[in-house]
């Protein structure tokens, strides 16, 4: 009996010296054989525990179940009544922390690959088509949804399915915040989020690219001139935050949104063919060590270093990124230097980078947030041999939005205030996803989504 | 898609498109850009906001052909498409605080910047004294336009075959030297010209602004590939100007920047796939 399985059934990839070649995606996803035995080793739990870790809370068992009985619609069904992205989600949710830590398989072995089953029947009914979905009678009310990133693309598609009529103003040329700008092809290809996205368009919502809200119009004309009755803002954590360290503008020193918007949103890696440049050097250093930080190493090794160091003063206990990302880096050969700061990047005559210079921490006793305060060793200064320098030491909200509307509260870090139902200060205004959070996850700027597009709906019902 | 309206070659390396963008054309000020990408293969370029018609929904650009991208465009004729165009970036041109003459010095196809910011004093009711130079009479630009929101226009080309045999800053010089109160100076061109003019005026201690041109990729403030050192800050060109204090701008660390890419640039326009490079 598959119940006495004790691991999660393998799911194939691209092997490690492979890959490192290419941006093709790493793991290939299960089969239907594999899904459905993956699916017997679910329990079925009547209370569930997996569900309270999700923040969405899918029917996890239900469509589990489904894909045992092969019922692949009926799964894709239960699924999409909570979750309009399983594609997406099932790829980049860092399940080991969210559904599949409470499952109660995983107190005897491994749980139940949750993602993985989540990824196999949205890739399914990607296969098969998605068919045209029934909406409702217009109800004649316009939303704007500022943003296409997780966050509005839900709430939008939400809005559409209950009959309001969408308008999404999106600042880039393509849809898709950091699922198309920041996390690399090899980890989510970007094919997967176009069709979510044809999916929310077909439900009649219409996209505006190259609208950058707070400059080509205000939230405030939104209202007065384009007669919208509600909006809802979702532009995520985009504005990077650098070191401080002398030698940041060094040629060779990049951020980590431009040093993967170059190669993702912009195609870098298939230059010249795409007209957009990238430079990487022999030798890469990536300061931090969370998802983007991992992106930004691997990426580097595909576009063709030949050493790459994770730069991270703390210890690989606090590593912020998923398990499994970090697993990826090491065995294409992503270098840690762990407990190392950076303090300086050194540069040659013309300006480039040749080196960054570094120091020796130790950790010492927790802090507010529970993570280890790093100490410098004295005299233990060395400088890294490197010549490109990325920088991954994380995201804060862009302040143009906060900035251009009026009445609109914000916190001390740049973020929008709202409630658990998204509503800001202002009458009219829903704000969700990281531009509230700050730098979160895809399930939670899309559960925000969710949240806001119900409150919005209550809120035009009783205008 | 964005219709390309009109279109006049003003030089053998200039030219000048209307494009059809009501949105951007309605909100657009002086000092203000746009980003542009000609094909779906394409990379981000900004351009400079050179006028704009609220009323027939347009903005002006005016470009030199220097590589790839501003090559491809070039090759676009009036009623083609391009397929991106956003705005306006910036932050928009503020007016001097001081009272005094206002000087604006344009050179090449930084003449093109410097115009919408001239006829933004212009508008206002304030005189400006313009000072345009190219290489020679046929890189010239704009002189006809610069001269209708100019109180006087001062013409110089490197090899004499037009107006002042000489640099602009030679006629700028005359400007410092007879004393009258200067309010400020506009200096927009390449490098090389807005570093020696902010090099000029610095000893007079009279307020220069300029209008950097950094490599950019989004313009709204997200990726920091347009980071200048302007003081002791770091600031990003395309949400903190791009108009800034010249005499607080490094500009050594602006020219090593604006080459990160010359090798990969050469290339690209050996790959031309639009047939505009030679
Ligand atoms: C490299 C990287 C890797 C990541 N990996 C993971 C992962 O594996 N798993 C995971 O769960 N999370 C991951 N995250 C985090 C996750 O991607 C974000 O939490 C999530 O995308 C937030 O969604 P959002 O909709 O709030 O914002 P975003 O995805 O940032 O989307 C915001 C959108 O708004 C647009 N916008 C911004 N300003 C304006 C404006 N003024 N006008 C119009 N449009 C505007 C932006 O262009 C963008 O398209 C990663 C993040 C990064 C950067
Ligand atoms: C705010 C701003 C306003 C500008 N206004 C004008 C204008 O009105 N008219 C005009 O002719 N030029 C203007 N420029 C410069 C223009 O963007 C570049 O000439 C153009 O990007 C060159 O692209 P290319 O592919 O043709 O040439 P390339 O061969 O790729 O580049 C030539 C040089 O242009 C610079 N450059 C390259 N890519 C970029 C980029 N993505 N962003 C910025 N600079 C780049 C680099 O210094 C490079 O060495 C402006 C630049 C900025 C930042
Ligand atoms: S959406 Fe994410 S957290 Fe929720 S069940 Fe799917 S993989 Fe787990
Ligand atoms: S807790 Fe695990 S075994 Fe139980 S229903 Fe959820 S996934 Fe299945
Ligand atoms: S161009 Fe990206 S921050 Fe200015
Ligand atoms: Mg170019």
């Amino acid at each position: 009996m598959a119940h006495d399985i004790k691991k999660k059934h393998p799911m194939e990839e691209q092997n490690p010296q492979e890959r490192v070649k290419n941006f093709d995606e790493v793991p290939f996803g299960y089969d239907i054989d594999t899904a459905v035995a993956e699916a017997e080793r679910c329990l079925d739990c009547k209370k569930a525990p997996c569900r309270q870790g999700c923040p969405v809370e899918v029917n996890i068992p239900a469509f589990i179940m489904s894909i045992k009985d092969r019922k692949f619609e009926e799964s894709i069904a239960a699924m999409k009544a909570d979750n309009s992205l399983p594609a997406i989600c099932g790829r980049v949710c860092p399940q080991e922390s969210q559904c599949e830590s409470f499952c109660v398989r995983a107190k005897k072995g491994e749980p139940v690959g949750i993602g993985r089953l989540e990824r196999f029947i949205a890739d399914w009914q990607l296969k098969e088509g998605v068919e045209d979905p029934k909406l409702p009678e217009p109800t004649g009310k316009k939303v704007a949804v500022v943003g296409a990133g997780p966050a509005g693309l839900t709430c939008a598609g939400d809005l559409a399915k209950l009959g309001h009529d969408v308008t999404m103003y999106e600042a880039f040329h393509t849809p898709g915040g950091v699922l198309v700008y920041g996390i690399p092809e090899f980890r989510l290809p970007k094919e997967i989020v176009a069709k979510e996205v044809d999916y929310i368009q077909r439900l009649g919502v219409k996209l505006e690219t190259n609208m950058v809200i707070g400059k080509t119009i205000t939230v405030d004309e939104l209202f007065e001139e384009h007669g919208f009755d509600a909006v809802f803002i979702g532009t995520g954590a985009g504005l990077p935050t650098f070191l401080g360290i002398p030698g940041e503008n060094l040629l060779g020193v990049y951020s980590a949104n431009e040093f993967l918007t170059r190669t993702n949103l912009m195609k870098a890696y298939r230059f010249p063919e795409f007209d957009t440049p990238i430079h990487v050097g022999k030798n890469v250093a990536v300061v931090g060590a969370g998802n983007v930080a991992m992106d930004s190493a691997r990426t580097a090794l595909r576009l063709g270093a030949e050493n790459v160091y994770i730069v991270y003063r703390r210890s690989d206990k606090e590593m912020p990124a998923r398990l499994e990302e970090i697993h990826h880096a090491e065995e294409e050969g992503v270098q840690f230097r762990l407990l190392t700061n950076p303090i300086g990047i050194n540069g040659d005559d013309k300006g480039w980078v040749k080196g960054m210079e570094c120091m020796q921490m130790r950790l010492c006793e927790p802090d507010e947030s529970g993570r280890c305060r790093p100490e410098p060793i004295e005299d233990s200064n060395f400088v890294l041999d490197v010549d490109t320098v990325v920088v991954a030491v994380g995201q804060t909200p862009n302040p143009l939005v906060p900035q251009t509307t009026t009445g609109l509260k914000t916190g001390r870090k740049g973020t929008i205030d709202a409630d658990e139902f998204g509503k800001t200060s202002r009458e009219g205004v829903w704000a969700g996803g990281d531009i509230v959070t700050g730098a979160a996850t895809v399930i939670n700027a899309m559960g925000a989504g969710k949240m806001a597009a119900k409150n919005i709906d209550e809120y035009l019902k009783s205008k | 898609m964005y219709k390309l309206v009109t279109k006049e070659v003003l030089s053998d390396v200039s030219k000048k498109f209307e494009v059809e963008a009501p949105l951007v054309a309605k909100k657009a000020q002086p000092g203000q850009f746009i980003i542009l990408r000609v094909d779906e293969q394409g990379e981000r370029v900004p351009l400079t906001i050179a006028d704009s018609d609220p009323e027939r929904g347009t903005i002006t650009i005016i470009f030199q052909e220097v590589g790839l991208t501003t090559k491809c465009l070039g090759q676009k004729e009036a009623g083609d498409y391009i397929a991106d165009f956003v705005g306006p970036l910036g932050k928009p041109m503020e007016f001097p605080e001081e009272p005094g003459r206002v000087i604006a010095v344009g050179g090449g196809v930084g003449i093109a910047p410097v115009y919408p910011k001239v006829k933004g004093f212009h508008k206002a009711g304030m005189d400006v004294t313009s000072i345009i130079g190219a290489r020679c009479k046929d890189l010239l630009i704009l002189e006809d336009e610069m001269r209708a929101v100019s109180k006087e226009l001062h013409v110089c080309t490197d090899d004499g075959s037009y107006g002042h045999h000489g640099f602009v800053s030679d006629i700028l010089q005359k400007y410092l030297d007879d004393g009258e109160p200067i309010a400020e100076i506009i200096a927009v061109g390449p490098l090389p010209m807005m570093r020696a003019i902010v090099n000029q005026t610095r000893p007079y201690g009279v307020k220069t602004v300029v209008s950097l041109n950094p490599v950019m990729v989004d313009g709204t403030g997200m990726c920091g590939a347009c980071r200048v050192t302007v003081g002791e800050e770091t600031k990003f060109t395309c949400v903190d100007g791009p108009v800034f204090d010249g005499h607080q701008v490094d500009f050594d660390e602006l020219v090593a920047r604006s080459r990160m890419y010359l090798d990969q640039e050469k290339k690209a326009l050996e790959n031309c796939r639009c047939g505009g490079a030679k």
